[in-house]
């Protein structure tokens, strides 16, 4: 090859490498993106049943309900407007408890959320930016309403 | 007074940053003789900075806590080494520790590289400090880590239990000074391009930089992935976390970034591809840095959620990595391309190699990026995981690992060997392992499947540059490479392994009752409580058995109290064929406790090719070194000899 030749060659190749990396991404983020979700949206129709989503909020005082089998649980997330029932089989992480905020990975399956994962903060200084601003949203309701 | 005496170190460290620059721009547009004066500021920069940074280890040692940053993060009551290795397990200190590495890494430079042109050495130096000068700014005005409280509170607030582990000592250095010695290949392609020689001798001069960054971005990637293994108790090694792919793409570019190096410095070739690279590597580490250091994330490793901080890390990024872009574009057109090649050629199949590590590295980007983009644009808050990220990238890592095999093989300019022929016997490899896990494992996935086999196919093909030369001859540098390459065949037969033969046991157990799992037979034999200095816990007693012999494993979850956290410990025990790795979670009402087993068949193999990785990479740096050595030695007689 020629040394001009190469440099297109070599050019038109880093272009193909940019434009393969754009498009694959594209076709991969199309459908496996995991949105997040409030219970107010879930409440809305807004998520679709078995795609995997994140739902976020606090976990309902007295909602937590542990199976026969001991390691499944159900419980509702909420988000003052609107509460989702949770099913979870699992070690629960550290932290999570009942009236503190929880964001679970998974998918909806006939109105019930079917989590795979669990994300509870582990302090307040790890709380997911989603519940951050949820929270802030709480308290602003809450103000407001007084 | 400790802490005032490091915050002066910092001043004054800035302040000969910008001499330094400024002594470029003079060097450059006149022909001033600025070099020496140079060298010695870069490196009593260096030097300040070291000061700088051993203050701030004596405060957190003396757990002073007088110090804002020591109170916020550190506990009187904590063990000594996690005193010492929380000065940089938060925000402040980290960065100190980073612009620490990048003025350090620039006084190694001025005192040891004697390869590059005089004016590319100043412009690179120019370069090294005006990167320093942007971090010690955001360090000074930002995120000052010597600001002091008054009157100073009684005791520190402790420090995230999950960061202290024994591998938070040394994850994140190792990990900073592989980002960091990036800059030094960043600095040198920028001083190169603005002078104009880019050459085989700048190659060289880049070589030992970005193989000592890359074999330590190997060994902080391994560690970091093994951490999260055991200390999360998820039982998984690697989980597309945005801050696991701030660390994996500074060390795919430079992964490709090592390959066309040694094309530029065998051939003259790949000129401007290979200063594109260098900027993207360091650019890929100031991106990583952002986004772990800005709180944009979620993550133990998102220390800190300031919205200013964030700003000012965007600001100083895009100003370095445009200003880099804007002068490859100016200049790299300019560069005149280097001794041609034929299409089939160990050229090509690096030009290839390239590629591929470059579509990954843009779709990692892409997928950890893209949740940041939508949420500012249109305020939907979305996540992107393993699924994208395996389907995606897992297929073209596959075909890279393939090529990995044939890649060596060929040889520069132009191909005449029989190289099809030499890949008879991996190619017949590859199919018995195919044959074999079809028939024994019939039911695994479609990725695991092509995964055994490609590494199966990698580990026969990769030692092929050895065969047929007396290996003890061989060159180091061609070892290192061998023994990289059978580390990625050892990694991908771990992860292929763990994805199709992992075994997992998630149920409720009374004392004395056994579940099994795989091959194992666990019995839970007692759970008692346990303290240790700063948290108390209850401990499991696990005894393993499988047909002969038995093992006690003692999975904990600990509490601490300062700041109140619990933690599952799990307890692994690691035989020649996998890993039984246990956790133990709550009581139900009845008495029984939670379990969680897994059997993971296989599995160390994926850090044990990490590391292999990385010994590849020392053994070539080790060749490269004692080569440089001798020619030393040589150019040293050759000019006694004429002197006599």
């Amino acid at each position: 090859m020629k040394p001009k030749n190469q440099r297109l060659v070599l050019v038109s190749a880093a272009l193909v490498a940019v434009l393969a990396a754009v498009l694959l991404a594209m076709w991969g983020l199309r459908d496996r993106a995991a949105y997040f979700y409030t219970p107010a949206d879930i409440a809305a129709g807004k998520a679709a049943q078995g795609q995997a989503i994140r739902l976020g909020g606090m976990v309902e005082k007295g909602s937590i309900h542990r199976e026969p089998d001991g390691v499944t649980i159900r419980f509702l997330v909420t988000d003052g407007k609107a509460a989702t029932p949770v099913v979870y089989r699992g070690i629960v992480p550290d932290l999570f408890r009942e009236g503190s905020g929880a964001v679970v990975e998974g998918r909806l399956q006939n109105g019930i959320f079917v989590a795979e994962t669990i994300l509870a903060k582990h302090d307040e200084r790890y709380m997911p930016p989603e519940l951050g601003n949820l929270a802030a949203e709480h308290k602003a309701g809450k103000t407001l309403e007084k | 007074m400790i802490a005032e005496a490091g915050l002066a170190a910092l001043w004054l460290a800035a302040g000969l940053a910008a001499f330094q620059f400024f002594l470029m721009i003079l060097a450059l547009r006149s022909d001033v003789e600025v070099t020496r004066a140079m060298r010695s500021i870069a490196v009593v920069q260096g030097t300040l900075t070291l000061v700088a940074f051993g203050m701030l280890l004596l405060v957190f040692a003396r757990s002073d806590m007088s110090v804002e940053l020591v109170f916020a993060n550190s506990n009187s009551a904590k063990p000594f080494i996690y005193k010492v290795a929380g000065t940089w397990g938060n925000h402040e200190g980290s960065m100190l520790m980073w612009v620490t590495i990048l003025a350090v890494a620039g006084a190694f430079v001025a005192l040891f590289s004697r390869r590059t042109g005089e004016r590319t050495l100043i412009a690179g130096l120019g370069s090294q400090a005006l990167l320093a000068l942007g971090f010690y700014a955001f360090l000074l005005i930002a995120s000052n880590p010597f600001a002091r409280l008054s009157p100073a509170p009684p005791d520190g607030q402790g420090l995230n239990p999950l960061l202290q582990d024994p591998g938070l000592a040394f994850h994140p250095p190792t990990l900073y000074l592989g980002y960091v010695g990036l800059s030094v290949a960043f600095s040198l392609a920028v001083g190169a391009l603005l002078t104009g020689e880019v050459d085989a001798r700048l190659a060289r001069a880049m070589r030992p930089w970005v193989l000592g960054a890359w074999i330590l971005l190997t060994l902080g990637i391994t560690a970091g992935s093994y951490w999260a293994y055991y200390e999360l108790g998820w039982g998984g090694y690697w989980f597309w976390d945005p801050v696991e792919n701030a660390s994996l793409m500074p060390w795919l570019a430079a992964t490709a970034l090592l390959h066309s190096i040694n094309v530029l410095a065998a051939r003259g070739a790949l000129k401007a591809w290979t200063m594109m690279l260098a900027v993207i590597a360091f650019s890929m580490s100031m991106v990583g840095t952002f986004l772990v250091r800005s709180g944009i994330l979620t993550s133990v490793h998102a220390f800190a959620i300031d919205p200013e901080r964030g700003t000012f890390l965007l600001a100083l990024l895009s100003i370095y990595v445009g200003a880099a872009f804007i002068l490859f574009a100016v200049r790299g057109a300019t560069l005149k391309e280097g001794a041609p090649f034929e299409l089939v050629s160990r050229e090509s199949g690096l030009v290839v190699n390239n590629l591929i590590l470059s579509v990954i590295l843009g779709i990692v980007f892409l997928g950890t990026l893209y949740p940041l983009f939508v949420e500012a644009v249109s305020g939907e808050k979305l996540s992107v995981g393993a699924p994208y990220f395996n389907a995606v990238a897992g297929p073209l890592a596959l075909v890279l690992a393939v090529l990995v095999g044939i890649g060596p093989l060929l040889s520069w300019r132009r191909e005449r060997r029989p190289v099809l022929k030499q890949l008879r016997i991996p190619a017949l490899i590859a199919a018995t392992a195919l044959a074999i896990t079809i028939i024994l494992a019939p039911g695994i996935g479609i990725l695991p499947r092509l995964g055994l086999v490609v590494a199966a196919f990698l580990a026969a093909a990769g030692i092929l540059p050895l065969v047929g030369r007396n290996p003890l001859r061989a060159p180091l540098a061609t070892w290192g490479m061998v023994v990289a390459h059978f580390g990625i065949a050892v990694a991908l037969a771990g992860m292929a392994a763990n994805a199709a033969f992992t075994s997992e046991r998630l149920a409720i157990a009374k004392t004395g009752e056994t579940l099994s799992v795989g091959p194992w037979l666990v019995q839970l034999q007692d759970v008692t409580p346990t303290a240790g200095k700063n948290w108390t816990a209850i401990e499991a007693q696990l005894r393993a058995s499988r047909g002969s012999g038995a093992v006690t494993l003692k999975p904990q979850t600990r509490y601490f109290s300062d700041p109140p956290t619990e933690t599952n410990e799990a307890a692994i025990r690691t035989f020649w064929n996998g890993q039984l790795y246990t956790v133990v979670g709550k009581s139900d009402s009845s008495g029984g406790w939670q379990l969680r087993l897994w059997w993971k068949p296989f599995v160390t193999l994926i850090w044990l090719g990490g590391a292999l990785i990385a010994l590849g990479g020392a053994l070539a740096m080790l060749g490269r070194l004692l080569r440089m050595r001798r020619r030393q030695g040589a150019s040293v007689d050759w000019r006694r000899k004429s002197y006599a």
